[in-house]
């Protein structure tokens, strides 16, 4: 779907300094030669298999299914994945592209920390330097994936610039990567920034949605109505959206973080209530004032909370291919509950998000309709978080 | 030529850039009027942006103390429009593409050409993108200021080829701030722009010091400090306009000295 220019429709670009142009216009030349290289495939396809676990599975939720009374709800399970979420698709990926580009050390930056997990784990694996950025109220909010980083033998620096969240860990690797080129690539984790990253994330992240579609036909002999996903900077939700893109038929939902309520400033909702911009490298929708000044965006998730959303993502909105629905902290957090109560599931509650939206439209669909909801993460990280948000003192 | 050629007529050229509205506007306008005062040839002024992403910490903390302070893009046309009455030399804008997208390209350009601006630096809207503004900049007899850097190489030509008002020599990899040194073989990068375009060229990015600049302008049309200066404003507030005029004078004296040579 994207032209010369890294456009998808009018979102994409590369809005960066001068500084960065040759690392990405080398980045592109280097993707374009080894995404059809069949050695480096042949690689990637093993470190995914072997080491991450894949294909991941597709599992009928009998009971939620059976509870909700409608819809037939088949779960995708990312969150059983090395490393504990989809972010090891796109990590696995880019780290071997950067080792054959002769690059020794990966940057990041991480919200939740899932997507800086995952690339410290793959630094361990290749043999790389690793250093993560997280946005210093990140780091306390998520403190064990800090732990599992520095364990893994990643440097992570907390980022105290703005809101200290994910869009300022954003910043803060950008701007090291203006300083230190040569060696290093940034790893970025979601389907944003400029081109070629967009299209090189989503390519990574493709794999969900290829497999959700062999398996399903295997399962029921058909599509599914829809499938839902959590959207931050949208990866793990182009991942489950694109080999559907093309298939009218099938629904493509993005479930955005409404924090407490997208009537409210507290909110992380950037379809709903962001407008077009020109932010981290690429033109897209972001939340932001009417001076151009991005807001300071609220979820209770540290993996959605980001002012942007990816520029295919826009784009589909922008055609009417995929609908982008808010969920609020409160409906995320009973949605975490009721998947572990009724599955026996802990969601991340990134993809909480997404199971609460199914919960809404899967009573009023026909029994024999089907949704697919990736459970992109699992949701170990959040457990302190949401039970302090349940009134209990508990610490990790 | 367009105005801005004109701070490159006498001598080397020092240029300097101030947060706007750190810590509030009125003392940005004297801070400007310092400057001119004691030989500043050309004015960048920073619209403050909540993410400046090519900035050290020195200017985002001065963005970050301006917009605290509720400075918006229409209070800063404001001033200049005030500062435009007295001060003559060319003055151009530093800020990112968003604040120029948000507020509508026509209305922005259109604004600045009304309020008397020469230029517009945008350090994330590189060559592949100037089209985005090039069009509207040209209708209102803006300059878009082209930067190089020193990772350019074999793009140096090309954006010299096209480039306006003046090009911008990045100095150093990273973010602006003052450094102890500066390594990139900046001569061989401005005998490459010399071959492509007659416009002036500056450099800027970690310059602090009067040996610093000498040594810049040496091998180019001029120098530019910022985060020394917003340094100073940040250290003395309110008190800060004499710091900047008294400084920049240090600094032009350096360059007066490499344009007798």
């Amino acid at each position: 779907m994207t032209n010369q220019n890294g456009r998808f429709g009018i979102h994409g670009g590369q809005y960066i300094p001068e500084t960065l142009m040759n690392a990405v216009i080398e980045l592109e030349e280097a993707y374009n030669h080894f995404k059809d290289d069949p050695a480096f495939n042949e690689e990637l396809t093993a470190l995914l298999n072997d080491y991450a676990g894949r294909p991941s599975r597709l599992y009928f939720a009998k009971k939620m299914t059976e509870d909700l009374g409608g819809a037939k709800i088949y779960l995708k399970r990312e969150d059983l994945n090395h490393t504990g979420a989809h972010k090891i698709n796109n990590v696995l990926g880019q780290a071997l592209l950067a080792k054959k580009m002769g690059k020794t050390r990966l940057i990041a930056e991480t919200g939740a920390g899932q997507h800086g997990v995952a690339t410290a784990t793959a630094a361990a694996l290749l043999g790389m330097e690793c250093v993560v950025f997280m946005g210093e109220e990140d780091t306390i909010r998520q403190a064990l994936n800090v732990y599992r980083m520095r364990l893994l033998g990643a440097e992570v620096i907390p980022v105290k610039s703005g809101t200290a969240t994910l869009k300022d860990a954003v910043s803060e690797a950008m701007r090291e990567w203006t300083s230190r080129i040569a060696d290093t690539h940034y790893c970025l984790g979601s389907v944003m920034g400029p081109h070629p990253f967009p299209t090189i994330v989503r390519d990574f992240q493709a794999v969900i949605s290829k497999e959700i579609k062999e398996q399903i036909l295997e399962k029921e002999g058909k599509l599914p109505d829809a499938v839902i996903a959590c959207v931050g900077g949208g990866s793990n939700a182009i991942g489950t959206f694109y080999h559907f893109i093309e298939d009218k038929d099938v629904r493509l939902i993005g479930c955005e973080a409404a924090g407490r309520g997208i009537d409210t400033f507290e909110t992380a909702a950037t379809v709903n209530t962001g407008k077009l911009g020109i932010f981290h490298g690429m033109k897209s929708y972001f939340c932001q004032d009417e001076y151009g000044q991005i807001a300071p965006v609220y979820s209770i998730s540290a993996g959605l909370d980001y002012p942007g959303i990816g520029p295919e993502h826009a784009h589909l909105h922008d055609i009417g291919r995929a609908e982008y629905v808010p969920v609020t902290d409160d409906e995320a957090v009973e949605a975490f509950e009721y998947l572990s109560r009724t599955e026996g599931i802990i969601p991340a509650i990134e993809s909480a998000h997404a199971v609460a939206y199914a919960e809404k439209i899967a009573p009023a669909m026909g029994k024999d309709q089907i949704i697919v909801i990736t459970i992109s993460g699992r949701g170990d990280k959040d457990c302190a978080a949401i039970a302090r948000y349940r009134g209990e003192d508990i610490h990790e | 030529m367009s105005k801005i050629g004109g701070a490159f007529e006498n001598g080397k050229a020092f240029i300097a850039f101030v947060t706007c509205g750190d810590p509030d506007l009125s003392t940005t306008a004297a801070c400007v009027r310092a400057a001119v005062e004691n030989g500043a040839d050309l004015i960048e002024l920073g619209i403050p942006f909540s993410d400046p992403t090519a900035e050290g910490p020195v200017i985002q903390g001065a963005n970050l103390r301006a917009l605290t302070g509720g400075v918006t893009t229409d209070k800063i046309f404001d001033m200049v429009r005030e500062l435009r009455k007295d001060v003559g030399v060319p003055m151009v804008f530093m800020t990112y593409a968003n604040v120029v997208f948000s507020y509508g390209a026509e209305r922005f350009f259109g604004a600045c050409k009304e309020i008397g601006m020469d230029g517009v630096i945008l350090p994330d809207l590189p060559y592949e993108e100037k089209e985005e503004f090039l069009p509207v900049a040209h209708k209102y007899g803006i300059d878009l200021i082209s930067l190089i850097a020193p990772t350019s190489e074999n793009r140096i030509a090309m954006i010299a080829k096209e480039a306006e008002g003046f090009l911008y020599i990045v100095s150093s990899l990273g973010v602006t701030g003052t450094r102890s040194e500066i390594k990139t073989d900046l001569k061989s990068i401005v005998e490459v722009v010399r071959q492509n375009t007659d416009i002036p060229c500056a450099i800027g990015f970690g310059i602090s010091t009067p040996e610093q600049a000498k040594k810049m302008a040496e091998i180019s049309d001029g120098a530019i400090v910022g985060s020394a200066i917003v340094k100073l404003i940040g250290q003395y507030g309110k008190e800060a306009p004499e710091h900047v005029g008294a400084y920049v004078r240090k600094m032009k004296d350096a360059l007066e000295a490499v344009s007798l040579i």
